[in-house]
């Protein structure tokens, strides 16, 4: 689960935050664990955190990455057959190309989206996999970028873009198209950038925005 | 004039020796999608997909609903094969949530899978008979699926909608003699499925027609990112229950089906020989299962999950199912993302096309094994 | 219960159905000859149109299936070219997308035409109630005559469907 990464340190912290916040400061410890046990509230975690060992071979392909590029890219977690790497969308190309060229990562699973409202982010993340080497069989290499975020968006016109990786991993050819109209994301040098799931007559924001509200909801 | 339309809005040009089809979605050699197909007399030009006509926004709505809510529709992409496609659902939860499956209900999950994987192949092979205009293709296959929509009924209780796997194992254990059930009807199947060979893939019609078209190299089929059986068929061995097994597969006995060829009749037959593999899955599980033992860890009501990310994948019968999803310490996940092997096999389509006769179209299309339902999600 | 309605000696019940189910024929086939003989061949003959649009399509294959055989009943496999279609069955949800072709390959059958409406997504939008490109069922687009409700329906149910159909045929006014 945990394996001691920024993200799940975050979230430990914010959890303790919360009960801390609404806890009486005079009390010690044991006392408000006591306090909230008379009033029936559990205060154990959903998710058990159990810290497990950051495994070798995934390290080191992360430290290829942060030896290469230093700063521009960003590791975010390494766990077992999972590593995470944030990279500026100026970097995001020369990054593809070391992660195909020199890590032997060849496809791309999938392209999904993630949009931030509270930041004015929306981030795109590339699910990388490997058919070619036999040890990468288990991995998959998410690569994630940032771009800005419009709040009244205009798919293709305004600055929510990001060079396309299609020239170097062939395969996020249809995956950028529905990313393009399900976020607003403009994929700079995609050689076929139209609609590809929604209907032809779709004139509302692109629909996997947080500010797009379904119905009855 | 280009400069003023908006960013990917074209004007086509017109040539009078080129003819364009729309094949689909009313269509008896296409599903609930749409080829734009370019035609020079009976040779494909060019070929655009078209799909979206079952998009349902699955990835929208399960943003509403907490972790057990979503189950039943995120099943309805695929509903003959709707344990695999909540398989890997169920393994992000448990991840997210930090649950522990007992041993029992990983060897039934498995069994679930396996059956539903051959419930879905020989639906596809039906459809794919029919449409190669062999309709003994149809009628075996259609009438050999009930013996395992039975066992699964007696599962589950329900004919194709199972919602049989849960975040924390599977929903109920095994009726009474289910095991003597199974092996019997799968030691049935599998001589049954031998009689397959002479009647479908000995045929020369069959071979004729789909034997050297539609070829997909292997550099191609790993550079356009195929998956399942379009990429097994091309020489690729990728199977990700070997490659990465997740729950017992590590200990059963199977082995991954590839073929060099790359042609539609390789496509065709790889689905057909794996359908042996799930059989010895399946006798190989009913053996090394425990006897008795839970079935299930139950959750806490709406539990959320932290602030975290899981990408987790299993094999299906059209290739890897992959979910992606985002909790950020809330009982409904933050962005759930579905990447399916239809969806990934799409974009070979206007590779296969080009060049070949339109006669060819049906077999090119249904050896992708595209299910467009779980396609446009 | 069960002997009393079978042999009709006992029950005067089951005599009463027989004659009255008779009379039936007999009033509208003397009564109306001509429209007895127009319906009576076309509810054993119906040809629906080859659309799949939904995952209830799986259901629809498995009706014709050997252990179903839905042609016993006079429907024939979906099969063959729309401008011969008597019968649209809507198999699942019908999306923003898929509305107008819908309507488009209704619009190209020649009457009469029958519409079955399949499945809980195409009565009321089903689970997808919520979701942004569904419509809410398909009564908007096109006039329905039979509802068969389920998600998916029991191949039994869709069967049981088309025989309502067909009664429903057989006491229309024959144009």
């Amino acid at each position: 689960m945990s394996s001691g990464t920024d993200k799940d340190v975050e979230a430990k912290d914010t959890g303790e935050e919360k009960t801390t916040g609404t806890k009486p400061e005079s009390m010690s410890k044991d006392e408000a664990k006591k306090f909230y046990e008379e009033k029936g509230l559990d205060l154990s975690p959903d998710v058990p955190v159990k810290p497990k060992p950051i495994p070798e071979f995934e390290k080191s392909l992360a430290d290829k990455i942060s030896s290469k590029f230093g700063d521009k890219a960003h590791v975010d977690y390494v766990r077992s057959d999972r590593i995470r790497v944030t990279a500026k969308r100026e970097d995001i190309v020369s990054v593809a190309k070391f992660i195909r060229d020199e890590l032997k990562y060849d496809h791309a699973e999938s392209v999904s989206g993630v949009d931030y409202p509270d930041s004015k982010e929306i981030e795109v993340i590339y699910h990388l996999g490997s058919y070619t080497d036999e040890k990468l069989g288990r991995q998959i290499f998410a690569l994630a970028t940032r771009v800005p975020r419009e709040d009244v968006p205009n798919p293709g016109s305004d600055m929510s873009r990001t060079p396309s990786l299609r020239d170097i991993f062939y395969s996020v050819e249809f995956h950028e198209r529905e990313c393009f109209e399900m976020f607003g994301v403009y994929f700079e040098g995609h050689p076929d950038m139209r609609r590809l799931l929604l209907p032809e007559d779709w004139a509302d924001i692109p629909p996997f925005r947080k500010d797009f509200k379904i119905k009855g909801r | 004039m280009t400069t003023q339309l908006p960013p990917g809005m074209h004007i086509e040009t017109v040539d009078e020796k080129i003819m364009t089809l729309n094949v689909g979605p009313q269509h008896p050699g296409s599903g609930h999608m749409r080829l734009i197909i370019k035609v020079d007399g009976d040779y494909i030009v060019s070929c655009d997909p078209d799909p979206g006509y079952v998009h349902r926004g699955e990835e929208k709505m399960a943003e509403y609903r907490n972790y057990i809510q979503n189950i039943p529709h995120l099943e309805r992409p695929v509903i003959h094969d709707s344990s695999n496609i909540l398989y890997p659902y169920c393994l992000s939860v448990e991840e997210l949530l930090g649950i522990e499956v007992p041993e029992r209900a990983k060897y039934i999950r498995v069994i679930a899978a396996e059956l539903n994987r051959c419930i879905y192949i020989l639906y596809w092979l039906a459809i794919y008979g029919i449409f190669m205009g062999h309709s003994t293709m149809f009628m075996w296959p259609a009438g050999d699926r009930e013996l395992f929509i039975d066992l699964l009924e007696a599962m589950s209780g329900a004919r194709v909608t199972h919602a049989y796997l849960v975040p924390g194992g599977v929903r109920n254990d095994l009726p009474s003699n289910f095991e003597e059930r199974c092996l019997r009807q799968v030691e049935y199947f599998e001589k049954r499925l031998k009689e397959y060979e002479a009647v479908f893939y000995q045929n020369p019609l069959l071979k004729a027609r789909t034997e050297g078209s539609g070829i997909l190299s292997r550099t191609d089929a790993i550079r356009l990112g195929t998956t399942g059986s379009v990429l097994r068929a091309s020489g690729v061995d990728f199977d990700v229950r070997k490659k990465e097994p997740y729950d017992v597969y590590e200990n059963l006995d199977f082995q991954s089906i590839v073929m060099k060829e790359g042609d539609s009749y390789a496509r065709s037959r790889v689905p057909y020989l794996e359908m042996f593999e799930s059989c010895r899955i399946i006798k190989d599980a009913l053996r090394k299962m425990p006897k008795s033992g839970s079935v299930r860890t139950k959750l806490k009501p709406n539990p959320k999950g932290g602030n975290d990310e899981v990408y987790r994948r299993i094999e299906s019968g059209r290739g890897a199912i992959g979910y992606y999803i985002v909790s950020n310490n809330r009982p409904e996940p933050y962005r759930v993302k579905i990447s399916v092997g239809s969806f990934r096999n799409l974009i070979c389509m206007p590779y296969l096309l080009k060049g070949e006769k339109l006669g060819n179209m049906p077999a090119v299309y249904w050896g992708l094994n595209y299910w467009p339902v779980e396609a446009d999600r | 219960m069960l002997k009393e309605l079978v042999s009709p000696e006992n029950s005067p019940h089951a005599t009463n159905v027989l004659v009255g189910k008779l009379g039936d024929i007999l009033v509208r086939a003397v009564g109306k000859p001509f429209d007895y003989a127009i319906n009576w061949g076309r509810i054993y003959s119906l040809w629906p149109v080859h659309l799949e649009t939904a995952c209830c399509s799986v259901e629809f294959g498995a009706a014709s299936s050997p252990r179903y055989d839905v042609e016993r009943f006079g429907i024939i496999e979906a099969f063959g070219s729309l401008r011969q279609c008597d019968l649209i069955v809507v198999m699942g949800t019908i999306t923003r997308k898929m509305a107008p072709r819908l309507r488009m390959v209704y619009d190209q059958m020649p009457d009469p035409k029958y519409v079955i409406a399949m499945g809980a997504c195409a009565i009321t939008g089903g689970l997808y109630f919520d979701s942004y490109n569904v419509l809410p069922g398909i009564d908007g687009v096109l006039p329905v005559d039979v509802y068969v409700p389920g998600c998916p329906p029991r191949p039994e149910t869709l069967i049981q469907g088309c025989m309502l159909l067909q009664e429903k045929i057989k006491r229309t006014k024959a144009k």
